[in-house]
């Protein structure tokens, strides 16, 4: 049956549902070359029998469908996020400018130094900038994305204390406001993980600390600021404590962002860090990559650094040195996302150290700034001003039954991005606000208007929350089904 | 809400029920409604030993995934695997169909440190 229903005009076909046998995109020329009988090369055990069921398309269709995919997505450049640097946040286009140049794009990782010595020397310098942002004595670009950065940090830590005959200190404490992805990489990387709690301004519980220090810890892991948005400002004291017990701190960079150019994680006294490349250095974000997670150590932890690492034979000779005899090893193939560490370059060349400074002071006042515009209708869930992010308690909010995930639906009917909610964990029916530093005060205000009105909405009209989103090209998923009896194989 | 009277309470929001010597767990009505609707439920080993405050299990939501807590130490001697085909049961029946796991106490006097219904009520009150 053919649907022209215009209720429908938005939901689009997979290519399996629209092939057609027989139908093609493309003309090959007659073959002029000897033809080689691949089946016969690899056996039968290798070579499948049958082709595979890939769809039947002309090309107009591939062009329309992907297209119309593309406009179907919510992206940074129609639409606001409100949780910035975690979720989507802008990046100046000419990153990708420079990334896509052919003298970058075209290179292979085995080719010869010689031939690849501006890449190099990129590396080199982005090791030597993020040293002087981070405050560290070397930087690591091999991490393919900060949860790989965290593992590999902690992984320099536990080759660092082996060395030191201390290989029964197995602990790592964490907050309990952390990343997730805190306790999984300790939990990867061979710890066992203890909760530190926080205070009831929102910080680390320095006594609590104390009292969980001894011989067994490893060390302690921090985002400063947190993940509440509040700067550690007990960091010296927190640090002092750790080294005192033996311990050593990891510096989680999920909130460079709004510190960077301003302080230095390793004058707080860190001995690792990782940096999100996409947070601060402004680097693609979502979809699973490609990501870059550097990580810097101090100089007692640099012997350990994964494999290869870009070194400086003279002034301007560079080399990647594979021979480094404790060090950890490879973490990733060849020598990391190279195109991203493109973008990150050209980011830190094109605004230097006053333009990284000023966005972070950017990023800390326009959160400071939608902080107060929704402080009469939405209380935050700790006192007090914040840095680049802040959370809402949504609990505290008169949203009648209404809870933090009817809100984040409804706010996709007025084209704004859901912010991330339920995280961190220590607030319940938690928002999490971050407007980042690239957005203007007139859409603030505007984001302040309409969480207002559907504040309003979940009084006045609860039913219009309820079944939110009612714009969207999809309507509200069935969530709960999908999880309990998900349907994950599509018939061909 | 519903709170029965015959059971104890932890702060954490789980329920104990004493059988036969044995203490059944489950999770309270409040936090069913907390987590929303219950998609995973991962169980203990049978056998495995617990310790009280600690966790035992994972409830998982379309919201939330949360550490269950112990409310007593002590051996696991049953768990609810009808939950790994019924993790709705836990929304729907918290403290009947719903139960998580049952624990042989090693030390009977910590059911004494749990809350009644009624201080349980207050503590809801309070948070």
């Amino acid at each position: 049956m053919i649907d022209i229903d215009p209720s429908n005009r938005n939901m689009e076909p997979t290519l399996f549902q629209i092939s057609r046998e027989g139908r093609t995109g493309y003309a090959l020329p007659e073959q002029d070359t000897p033809r080689y009988d691949l089946g016969e090369s690899l056996g039968p055990d290798l070579y499948r029998d049958s082709s595979p069921p890939l769809p039947s398309l002309s090309e107009p269709q591939i062009a329309r469908h992907f297209t119309r995919l593309s406009q179907l997505n919510f992206c940074i450049d129609t639409g606001f996020y409100p949780l910035g640097s975690c979720t989507m946040k802008y990046n100046p286009k000419i990153n990708d400018q420079m990334a896509a140049d052919p003298d970058f794009s075209n290179l292979h990782p085995l080719q010869d130094e010689e031939d690849t010595q501006g890449a190099l020397e990129l590396m080199h310098s982005l090791q030597k900038y993020l040293c002087e942002y981070a405050g560290m004595d070397e930087f690591s670009l091999c991490s393919l994305a900060g949860a790989q950065g965290e593992f590999v940090g902690l992984l320099l830590i536990r080759a660092y204390l082996e060395s030191l005959g201390q290989s029964d200190r197995n602990v790592i404490l964490v907050p309990d406001s952390a990343h997730g992805t805190n306790p999984a990489s300790a939990t990867l990387a061979g710890f066992k993980t203890v909760e530190i709690p926080s205070n009831k301004e929102g910080r680390v519980d320095v006594e609590q600390l104390k009292a969980a220090l001894n011989d067994q810890v490893a060390g302690l892991m921090m985002t400063n600021p947190n993940t509440i948005g509040l700067f550690e400002k007990d960091i010296l004291e927190i640090a002092e404590a750790v080294h005192g017990a033996g311990g050593q701190l990891y510096y989680d960079g999920a909130n460079l962002n709004a510190i960077a150019g301003v302080a230095r994680p390793g004058d707080m006294g860190f001995d690792v860090v990782h940096i999100n490349l996409h947070k601060t250095f402004s680097t693609p974000h979502g979809g699973g990559g490609p990501g870059g997670g550097p990580v810097g150590v101090k100089s007692h932890l640099i012997p350990f650094l994964p494999k290869p690492h870009v070194g400086k034979k003279s002034d301007d000779e560079f080399y990647l040195n594979l021979s480094s005899k404790n060090s950890i090893g490879s973490v990733s193939g060849f020598w990391g996302n190279f195109g991203i560490l493109v973008r990150a370059y050209v980011y830190l060349r094109h605004h230097g150290l006053p333009g990284i400074r000023n966005n972070s002071e950017m990023a800390v006042l326009n959160a400071n700034f939608l902080k107060a515009l929704l402080a009469d209708e939405f209380p935050t869930a700790f006192q007090g001003t914040c840095m680049h992010e802040f959370v809402l308690n949504l609990k505290k909010a008169d949203t009648g039954d209404q809870r933090a995930m009817g809100v984040a639906k409804r706010l996709l009917d007025y084209g704004v991005h859901a912010p991330t909610v339920y995280f961190p964990l220590v607030v319940p029916e938690a928002a999490m606000i971050e407007p980042t530093e690239s957005e203007t005060p007139e859409t603030l205000r505007k984001f302040a208007a309409i969480m207002k009105q559907v504040r309003r909405e979940c009084i006045e009209k609860p039913n219009l929350i309820e079944g939110a989103p009612w714009e969207t090209p999809v309507r509200k998923l069935d969530e709960v089904t999908a999880a309990r009896s998900p349907v994950l194989v599509e018939s061909l | 809400m519903s709170i029965p009277e015959n059971l104890r309470y932890t702060e954490s929001h789980e329920w104990v029920r004493e059988d036969g010597g044995e203490s059944v767990i489950g999770i309270t009505d409040f936090a069913q409604h907390e987590l929303t609707d219950i998609v995973f439920v991962d169980l203990p080993e049978v056998d495995s030993e617990v310790e009280a405050k600690k966790a035992c299990c994972v409830v998982e939501s379309t919201k939330i995934a949360a550490d269950i807590y112990a409310p007593v130490s002590g051996k696991i001697v049953a768990v609810n695997e009808e939950l790994n085909d019924h993790p709705e049961w836990v929304n729907e029946s918290p403290y009947e169909k719903g139960w998580l796991v049952r624990i042989a106490p090693s030390d009977k006097s910590e059911l004494d440190t749990l809350m009644n219904a009624a201080d349980y009520q207050s503590h809801l009150d309070s948070e």
